[in-house]
């Protein structure tokens, strides 16, 4: 496969480390009172599409970025390719 | 005699003659044969065994598709087992073997195989060595293995290389054919970056076996000024004997280039292969198509061979098979066979067509609505038998029967990313799925367009819609006048009622065993497939699979498009696992880590051990040590009675630094480190989420926002990967950067009540060593030596007064050297992993066998580090109730009640009076060393509830090996529980 680096252009995904389901980024808080119901759906839930699938891949031969590629598992085509960090901002993570 | 079946013309070039042996013979051939074409000139048809019944076989194919021919090419250390005849070029000293026989291949004792036919045919091995169950393993299996046909290997290393190599490109088109010449012609000179492959040594596919003419050229000259202009363009790499494997994802495909396998032995610095990765925009799939066989009874006997290869055999290599052949088809092409041999000279027995409209011949006899039902001849054909359309058999004698089925595009490549095939009924062939990979258009025989007019102009077609896409100016190339003959075939795949008639010769699967697998409801392909084994060998079923589906239809009264078919899958043509490897073998595989003091360690004779790529000195043997534990137990008592080094360079290093680095490190890690002071060390233990302890080590705080973290030597990658992950994706606006400096800093640790002294003369006089100015935990930059930088830390895993003492990498050989040196008033020891291991057990410290990814904080006994007033990851998981139960393994000490007893570490521990069962389970022996300071074995173990079982006596227990005897639970830290020695 290739992946489209937002930074670096298109890579080869010898490059990249499979990190797993993009939803990781969504870590709970810690201070929910449904925190440990949370931390197990976070920890252990995962959904297995047949389709579009966001996934993290680690560019741990190259520049160390993590991204989040939207890939299609029946296919492999990917639609995009994006900086974790930019998603994880974008979903409201802060510090 | 020499070559008997030579016949004229023929691409082989005869002024040289290349000797070369077949099963132990010697015979001549030329320069641009095969083996096969070289042994069919020599009046060898007998090729080979069959895989079950050891039937006498020979070529079918002229090709990639063989079933038959498979053979043993090399001796010693080269030899290669299971290597198709067909595609072996021909070398002067080639030595070439028959496989799957006992005896010699012409009275092949397991032959008698073919005796107990009605025992051995589809899922007999499902039926008939079900019992006694034992005898499978034991008896049957070895007996099968024997019997059924694969070559044999050396067992030798192989001597040669295998490259991989990286090419990119525009277009790939894929099979130098009329439409692959095409096509490179027309994307060519439009200055496309191409690359074109062809399997066989000699481009032009088909043009090479056939009399058609081009213009005024003929198929040969044609190519060869084709392919002389793509020579000449620098846009263009012609690769020739590489075969296209697999498409994969992305426009990348793999390619194998035998580099080396025509020549002798690979010529100096060349590789034998190279497995290509060829990255493309674009990609043209022009296979060409393989021929397909018609079925009928006794159908494998050599001599009897797809019309098509006999024609090629007689065109392109100057060899009939027999000075008297036969055709059977269902097509027109089948009679071009013999209408070229007659032009060569051989006799045609008959063209026998299912057709009862077949055209006429003035040349030789057309038997219209004729059909071979029997053939005969003990190991080489010798006649036919002839069902005539006005009833009645002839018996025709022929020592070569050229049979076409038809032909099927070889869509191969195209169903890689499980692109199913669609019917073209104008062939009666599978074509081109309508959604195959992304990227790979298709031209020319591989799409049903079997002439070579069709094939040049769909190849120049396709080049051109790929330009448009790419955004070149299409071209159109001055394209020849060639052969455009309306394709006429009457689908037929079988003789009504033969039964012992080949389907698959690879896999001796026949009509017969495809009628048992229906009449036992296996209805559809895949279980077909899977039950008779029908195009499962290596050919993959290139020249059977059509068959068997055929028989499946009409048996289930469907169309053959509706019974479908099965995948292909890459690798094209089998390939060598030494191809996928490369050079990554041996000590190649991955790589080797030597620490600064390697050079230094070897002097002294150290033993190594690998830890996590890196080589480590495990012991330093002295002069009389005759066992690794002299040495050991010597240098855990010299380091405890006065000073020991210890390279510890290979730990991870993290360095940690920014405004929020603090911050950071405190929801890495369980324990805090907001507070941490400057010039301060922590110990910290790491979790996963899901609250298991993932690592731990030391975190030095070297300025407010400067820390460095140590990891394990096993998971310095991972942690770095678990720290980026939390950095990226988890807190992202913290300010912070990291960067793994393990190999930027050589670092020993010195240990023993002497460490300190020892120090005081490498460290600059300006800096205080003492224990006031530089207690037990502090870490600080320093200068040694003079003014070399370094860093040191207060540190101790042995338990011992102890630092660790960190210069950059460069100057570790030299390190070592001058801690030595000054250590020789102290009589200091270099110790190594082993005697570390001992003192850490000594001391009770955790390490990588106690954080064996199954344990929490709590099983570690420092449950207390994890807090419970910040986030840290795995705090939250930590707290789920299964991890905490009342009776949870607890870290605790063994020592043998009895004190000659060793502690073997992965026993298991049981209660007194129990049962020794699972049930009874009371933990688990982690981590187990002879400690030369207490002169009896000890142990680091989980208990449950260890930590208030201490003093109970438990039965130590390995079933395995038969060992059974007591322990006493104590304390895990045996040497200086009150950790006096390393705050001195």
């Amino acid at each position: 496969m290739i992946i489209n680096h937002p930074l670096l252009g298109p890579r080869d995904s010898a490059e990249f480390t499979y990190m797993g389901d993009a939803s990781l980024i969504d870590r709970p808080d810690w201070k929910n009172p449904q925190a440990l119901t949370q931390f197990i759906d976070y920890g252990y839930m995962r959904d297995n599409p047949a389709g579009a699938h966001c996934e993290l891949w680690y560019h741990e031969q190259g520049d160390r970025s993590f991204l989040v590629v939207t890939r299609d598992t029946t296919t492999h085509e990917i639609f995009s390719v994006e900086l974790a960090r930019d998603v994880a901002r974008s979903r409201g993570r802060s510090t | 005699m020499s070559q008997i079946n030579r016949l004229s013309g023929g691409k082989i070039d005869r002024h040289q003659i290349l000797n070369f042996t077949f099963d132990g013979k010697t015979y001549q051939g030329h320069p641009g044969d095969t083996l096969a074409s070289a042994l069919l000139a020599n009046d060898v048809r007998l090729m080979g065994r069959s895989f079950k019944y050891h039937r006498p076989r020979g070529v079918l194919t002229a090709g990639s598709e063989e079933p038959n021919a498979i053979v043993e090419l090399r001796e010693g250390s080269r030899q290669e087992p299971n290597t198709r005849a067909t595609t072996a070029e021909l070398y002067d000293g080639l030595i070439s073997k028959s496989q799957n026989k006992i005896g010699s291949l012409r009275f092949d004792l397991m032959a008698v195989n073919d005796r107990f036919s009605n025992f051995l045919t589809a899922g007999f091995y499902y039926k008939t060595f079900m019992w006694p169950s034992a005898f499978w393993e034991k008896f049957y299996e070895p007996i099968i293995r024997k019997a059924a046909g694969l070559g044999s290997i050396s067992l030798k290393d192989d001597p040669d290389d295998y490259d991989r190599g990286f090419l990119h490109c525009d277009l790939l088109i894929i099979g130098a054919g009329p439409a692959g010449l095409a096509a490179a012609l027309t994307a060519g000179r439009a200055g496309a970056q191409i690359i074109i492959a062809d399997e066989d040594f000699s481009f032009g596919g088909r043009l090479n076996s056939e009399r058609f003419t081009l213009g005024d050229q003929s198929g040969s000259d044609w190519t060869g000024q084709t392919v002389a202009e793509l020579s000449s363009l620098p846009n263009v790499r012609i690769m020739a004997r590489t075969t296209v494997l697999g498409a994969f994802d992305h426009g990348i495909f793999g390619a194998l280039e035998r580099v080396s396998d025509h020549l002798l032995q690979p010529a100096p610095g060349k590789p034998r292969q190279i497995f290509w990765r060829i990255y493309t925009k674009g990609s043209l799939l022009c296979a060409g198509a393989t021929e397909r066989p018609i079925a009928f009874e006794n159908n494998d006997r050599p001599g009897i061979m797809l019309a098509g290869a006999m024609r090629s055999y007689a065109n392109r290599w100057a060899v009939t098979t027999a000075r008297k052949v036969a055709v059977f088809t269902n097509n027109d092409d089948g009679h071009r066979t013999a209408a070229d041999l007659h032009a060569k000279g051989v006799s045609i027995a008959a063209v026998i067509d299912i057709r009862p409209n077949a055209p006429q011949s003035k040349d030789f006899e057309v038997i219209a609505g004729g059909q071979i039902i029997n053939s005969r001849g003990r190991l080489g054909l010798k006649s036919i038998d002839i069902a005539l359309p006005a009833g009645g058999i002839r018996q025709l004698s022929c020592g070569a029967l050229g049979v076409s089925g038809g032909w099927n595009p070889n869509i191969h490549l195209t169903s890689h990313h499980r692109g199913r095939p669609e019917w073209l009924p104008d062939i009666a062939a599978f074509g081109p799925p309508a959604k195959g990979p992304a990227g790979l258009r298709v031209a020319g025989a591989a799409k049903g367009d079997l002439t070579t007019s069709g094939a040049l102009n769909s190849g120049t077609e396709q080049a051109n819609a790929w330009l448009k896409d790419l955004g070149f100016v299409p071209t159109a190339p001055d394209l020849p006048e060639a052969e455009d003959a309306p394709i006429s075939i009457t689908p037929f795949w079988f003789v009504k009622g033969c039964k012992r008639a080949w389907l698959d010769q690879q896999n001796d699967v026949t009509v017969k065993d495809v009628h048992l697998a229906h009449q036992e409801n296996f209805v559809s392909v895949e279980h077909l497939k899977r039950y008779t084994t029908l195009g499962m060998a290596t050919d993959q079923g290139k020249t059977s699979n059509m068959g068997g589906l055929a028989i499946i239809a009409e048996l289930t009264g469907k169309a053959i498009p509706e019974v479908g078919t099965t995948v292909f899958r890459p690798p094209y043509t089998p390939t060598a696992i030494g191809a996928f490897a490369g050079r990554d073998r041996g000590t190649a595989f991955r790589p080797t880590r030597k620490t600064p003091s390697h050079a230094w360690a070897e002097e002294q004779g150290a033993v190594f051990v690998e830890v996590g790529m890196w080589l480590r000195a495990q012991w330093f043997p002295k002069e009389g040590e005759t066992d690794w534990r002299q040495s050991v137990d010597r240098e855990v008592l010299a380091t405890r009675k006065s000073v020991g080094v210890c390279d510890v360079t290979t730990l991870g290093k993290i360095d940690v630094q920014g405004a929020d680095a603090a911050t950071f490190l405190n929801k890495i890690y369980c324990n805090g480190f907001a507070k941490l002071a400057v010039g301060k060390t922590r110990y910290g233990l790491m979790l996963r989420e899901d609250g298991i302890a993932m690592d731990d080590g030391t975190t030095a705080r070297l300025a407010e926002d400067h820390f460095v973290a140590t990891t394990t030597t096993a998971n310095a990658v991972s942690v770095f990967r678990h720290m980026e992950f939390a950095r990226q994706c988890l807190w992202p606006n913290l300010d912070v950067q990291l960067i793994s400096t393990t190999e930027a800093w050589a670092q020993y640790a010195v240990a023993g009540p002497n460490a300190r002294r020892l120090l005081q003369k490498i460290v600059d006089p300006e800096f205080d060593l003492s224990n006031e100015a530089f207690p037990f935990m502090a870490c600080a930059n320093i200068t040694v030596c003079g003014g070399l930088r370094a860093r040191l830390f207060r540190i101790s895993f042995s338990g011992e007064l102890a630092y660790e003492l960190a210069v950059p990498t460069h100057y570790g050989d030299a390190m070592i050297r001058r801690l030595m040196q000054a250590g020789e008033e102290f009589d200091a020891v270099p110790y190594g992993t082993e005697a570390l291991g001992v003192m850490r057990i000594e001391k009770g410290h955790a390490a990588g066998n106690e954080l064996n990814g199954t344990t929490t904080a709590l099983n570690l006994g420092m449950a207390r580090m994890v807090s419970k007033t910040k986030d840290s990851i795995g705090s939250t998981l930590s707290e789920r109730s299964g991890l905490k139960r009342e009776d949870a393994l607890k870290l605790v000490g063994l020592r043998p009640v009895n004190p000659a007893n060793p502690v073997p570490a992965g026993s298991h521990l049981m209660s007194k009076g129990d049962p020794v069962d699972a049930a009874h389970d009371q933990g688990y022996v982690t981590s187990a060393c002879f400690s030369p300071n207490l002169g009896h074995s000890i142990a680091l173990a989980y208990v449950k509830s260890g930590d208030s079982r201490m003093g109970e006596i438990l039965r130590l227990v390995s079933p395995l090996t038969g060992f059974d005897h007591e322990v006493e639970v104590v304390s895990a830290h045996f040497i200086d529980p009150e950790g006096e020695r390393l705050r001195a």
